[in-house]
């Protein structure tokens, strides 16, 4: 933790010197999760002005992108966001399917909408869980991992991994889904259904967690249009914006009856917290009537065919997708080749962190860690 | 409450200053053994509570159940290497643990464990001193604590270190004053500042005939004066900075607070103060609300031999268990409070309440020395409380209401399928730039 102190200016010459206090949050503070910097200039405990230091985990993804093909950038683009891994894969295969006019079998589409609800239970769990821990909760972690479990072991069954599924591939998903797991999956939603609520009843409506979270951190729509804040945090804002609903992917259109978007109006903390923890359930129910329909659906392909050689014609594209944490877009620029010309990505964190330097100003620095821990961002997805 | 209590052997201040030397050196050794071991039992027992509470087995490797894990952990942070910065004030760095952990233990000589018992023929109390002011000194080695944390974080010369320090000193100067206020309602009733002699009064209550029937007044000041309890209860969390007021080393914000430069055996003295001051602060609560040593009501009704001989350090410890259990069921299952809300609770709500509560039971004890009836007093006092819970409760449902009204305009306006393509709107305003993002009153605003 390097730390350095500006003297304030024309200290001495005001009639009480004081001195304003620059404190380094991260790269390894232990409420970052990982390596956001943020540069805080401090009055006492409260905050004048923040800015968010980015770059640490660059990793140059769009870059490689370049240089792999299709299939391979599917692994690439699975990194960014660990914790939206299969959502993210999704956004590259629908933006290479629609450039190449490929008809994906039904049973794929479903089945890649049960998959990507899952995920987002799987990602919003672990915000709900670490969201408490950062004002100073340490139990509700532990519960909201008991259900993370529940959902792993289905989709590690199904895909064999537990955070980077790569079950995707152009033209629809790897390998058929293995007998009886549906009626697994019914069995893990209904378990995390119920386990949800232990975090409700622990944490919502807990007096000092309201007091640490009400009001703190009012992101406004003016703000969040400005920076392109989007997905739960938007929603939490009163932003009433999911692609899910405003423009259906996968099997989203034909879901519009069970699909719930939520949102609050508040814009702050709590409200973000609630956001994410209701959209659990709303994710759920999608999760419940997708495998009603997967169960309905007569036998038959869940991938194509693919040529050895998968060249996607020239042209571009954008395809975008409702990620756990916001919207997450590829523009897809192909010259004809095996690889991408150019694949620009557009990850949901980058922007909803940028929107700090306009919050924190103004607030302690306690409040900076509540409002830290509610903008729901993972490294990898700002700095990709 | 029967006449069983006449048999118990309680200790009076005249029963001290008679002890030969080896006495009071045995005592004050026990004192100093006993704190450590209940440190480490603590440490350990926290960890598998907790462990439990969060659906895991908590340490379970080393000795049975896991029992010697603390005592290996201490070990092993006494043997680290000692890592002292760059730029620290050397002197201020060395003595801040000390000045932390030492006053933790000394306040202990004043708890009474039991009454007076026999040791190698002499006839002793079980305390290592009593004073007329015993009291006191607790809350006065609670101050000379906070020297340690506040030049800890001074000496570290480290930001964190520093905001750490000067959230404990800030912590504990507002606490303490509410934890003096509520010391002086017991003080009122018993009439002494002398441990053993609070434990004394608590033994009996007083008679008073209701309807031709001779009832007794709970003798524990924990249900006597509740509300100087509760308060008790709050200050002592806050005493002790630990969840829900861990705010000096609140990980999440200052990394490790005041001790965030500290490493190796001086770490382990913070650690050891903080889990010291549990203690004491259990032990200073059982002696002043829940009749110290003496063994809880039912007991004393079937058996009357329930406060002679060393039984009552038996009760003693079961009481202080009892808090120590308390303390780690909140660490895990609360949140951490906001510097400023723990500020506000402190000097709005709890140093207020004190007052009033001791006029009140300062005007009742005057007028019933003088015989006066206070029957009226406190069916007036009732009222006045549940009306003041009423409209505190009122007034809660108007200020919830009032942030309700802005939630129907954001619906409105703009089509996200503008065009058949969904655009996020055209219509913002131009980005304003950095700096008028001052956050309206935002700690003010919400409520503690």
């Amino acid at each position: 933790m390097s730390t350095e102190r500006i003297v304030g200016v024309g200290a001495g010459t005001k009639d009480l010197a004081t001195e304003d206090m620059t404190l380094n949050i991260g790269p390894q503070h232990p409420s970052t999760h990982g390596v956001l910097r943020l540069r805080i200039t401090l009055d006492g405990e409260r905050i004048t002005a923040a800015e968010p230091i980015i770059g640490y985990m660059h990793r140059g993804a769009e870059k490689l992108f370049e240089v792999r093909d299709y299939r391979q950038i599917i692994v690439l683009a699975n990194r960014h966001d660990w914790l939206s891994a299969f959502a993210s894969e999704l956004g590259v295969v629908l933006a290479v399917e629609r450039m190449l006019g490929m008809e994906v079998p039904v049973r794929a589409v479903w089945a890649r909408t049960l998959l990507a609800e899952l995920n987002r239970v799987l990602n919003h769990l672990m915000f709900l869980g670490s969201y408490p821990l950062e004002v100073g909760a340490i139990t509700p972690i532990f519960y909201s991992f008991r259900e993370r479990e529940q959902v792993q072991r289905v989709m590690e069954e199904i895909s064999g991994g537990r955070l980077h599924y790569m079950f995707n591939r152009v033209g629809g998903l790897k390998e058929e889904l293995p007998a009886g797991w549906l009626g697994r999956v019914t069995d893990a939603v209904a378990a995390v259904r119920h386990g949800v609520g232990d975090i409700d009843r622990l944490i919502r409506g807990n007096e000092i967690f309201r007091a640490r979270t009400r009001g703190v951190g009012v992101l406004t729509r003016e703000q969040i249009e400005q920076y392109g804040v989007s997905g739960p945090i938007a929603r939490a804002s009163g932003v009433d914006f999911d692609l899910r609903r405003d423009e259906p992917y996968l099997a989203y259109g034909e879901l519009q009856d069970v699909l719930r978007v939520v949102t609050r109006t508040e814009g702050d903390c709590l409200a973000r917290f609630e956001c994410l923890l209701d959209q659990v359930h709303a994710s759920l129910d999608l999760a419940d009537a997708c495998v009603a329909r997967l169960k309905e659906l007569p036998p038959g392909p869940i991938n194509v065919r693919l040529p050895k050689v998968l060249k996607v014609p020239e042209g571009h594209t954008y395809a975008w997708t409702e990620n756990p944490l916001g919207i997450n877009g590829y523009y897809l620029v192909s010259h004809g080749e095996k690889t991408p010309w150019r694949l620009k990505l557009r990850s949901a964190s980058f922007n909803n962190i940028q929107v700090l330097r306009e919050m924190l100003p103004g607030h302690l620095v306690a409040d900076m860690i509540a409002i830290l821990g509610s903008m729901f961002f993972v490294v990898g997805d700002i700095d990709k | 409450m029967s006449e069983t209590h006449v048999l118990a052997e309680g200790a009076t201040l005249n029963s001290f200053g008679h002890d030969p030397w080896w006495i009071i050196g045995l005592k004050a050794l026990v004192v100093f053994v006993f704190l450590l071991l209940t440190v480490l039992i603590t440490v350990w027992a926290e960890r598998r509570i907790i462990g439990r509470m969060q659906l895991r087995p908590g340490p379970n490797r080393a000795g049975p159940f896991g029992i010697l894990q603390a005592l290996f952990d201490g070990i092993k942070g006494a043997l680290k290497e000692d890592i002292v910065p760059r730029g620290v004030d050397k002197v201020v760095f060395f003595l801040a643990p000390i000045l932390a952990a030492a006053p933790a233990m000394v306040s202990f000589s004043v708890i009474p464990w039991g009454g007076v018992v026999s040791i190698g023929g002499h006839k002793t109390p079980l305390q290592l001193a009593d004073l007329p002011v015993a009291v006191l000194l607790p809350l006065a080695m609670a101050s000379i604590g906070v020297y340690g944390f506040v030049l800890a974080g001074w000496s570290s010369m480290s930001p964190y270190a520093l905001l750490g320090g000067l959230r404990s000193s800030a912590q504990v100067i507002s606490y303490e004053i509410a934890m003096g206020l509520s010391f002086v309602a017991v003080f009122l009733f018993s009439g002494t500042l002398s441990t053993s002699e609070i434990v004394a009064a608590q033994a009996h209550g007083t008679a008073f005939k209701v309807a031709g029937m001779t009832l007794h007044t709970p003798s524990w000041y924990a249900v006597l004066l509740l509300p100087s309890f509760i308060i008790y209860i709050f200050t002592m969390m806050g005493e002790s900075g630990r969840i829900p007021f861990d705010l000096p080393e609140g990980e999440g914000e200052l990394v490790a607070g005041y001790h965030t430069e500290y490493s190796s055996l001086k770490f382990m003295m913070f650690y050891l103060a903080e889990y010291v001051n549990m203690t004491t602060l259990s032990a200073l609560c059982t002696t002043l609300f829940l009749g110290g040593y003496r063994a809880p009501w039912p007991i004393t009704w079937f058996w009357s031999g329930a406060n002679s001989g060393w039984w009552p350090v038996l009760w003693f410890l079961i009481k202080i268990w009892m808090f120590t259990f308390f303390f780690i069921w909140l660490r895990a299952a609360l949140p951490r409070v906001r510097y400023d809300q723990l500020m506000k609770l402190g000097w709005k709500v709890l140093i207020p309440v004190s007052l009033g509560w001791i006029l009140f039971v300062s005007v009742v004890r005057a007028l019933r020395n003088e015989h006066h009836d206070v029957g009226p007093i406190m069916i007036v006092a009732a009222i006045i409380v549940v009306l003041l819970l009423i409209a505190s409760f009122l007034w809660e449902r108007v200020s919830a209401s009032e942030a309700q009204p802005e939630e129907a305009e954001a619906a409105a306006e703009q089509d996200p399928m503008a065009g058949g393509f969904p655009v996020p709107p055209l219509d913002a305003p131009h980005y304003h730039g950095v700096g008028n993002g001052r956050a309206p009153n935002s700690a003010e605003a919400t409520r503690a």
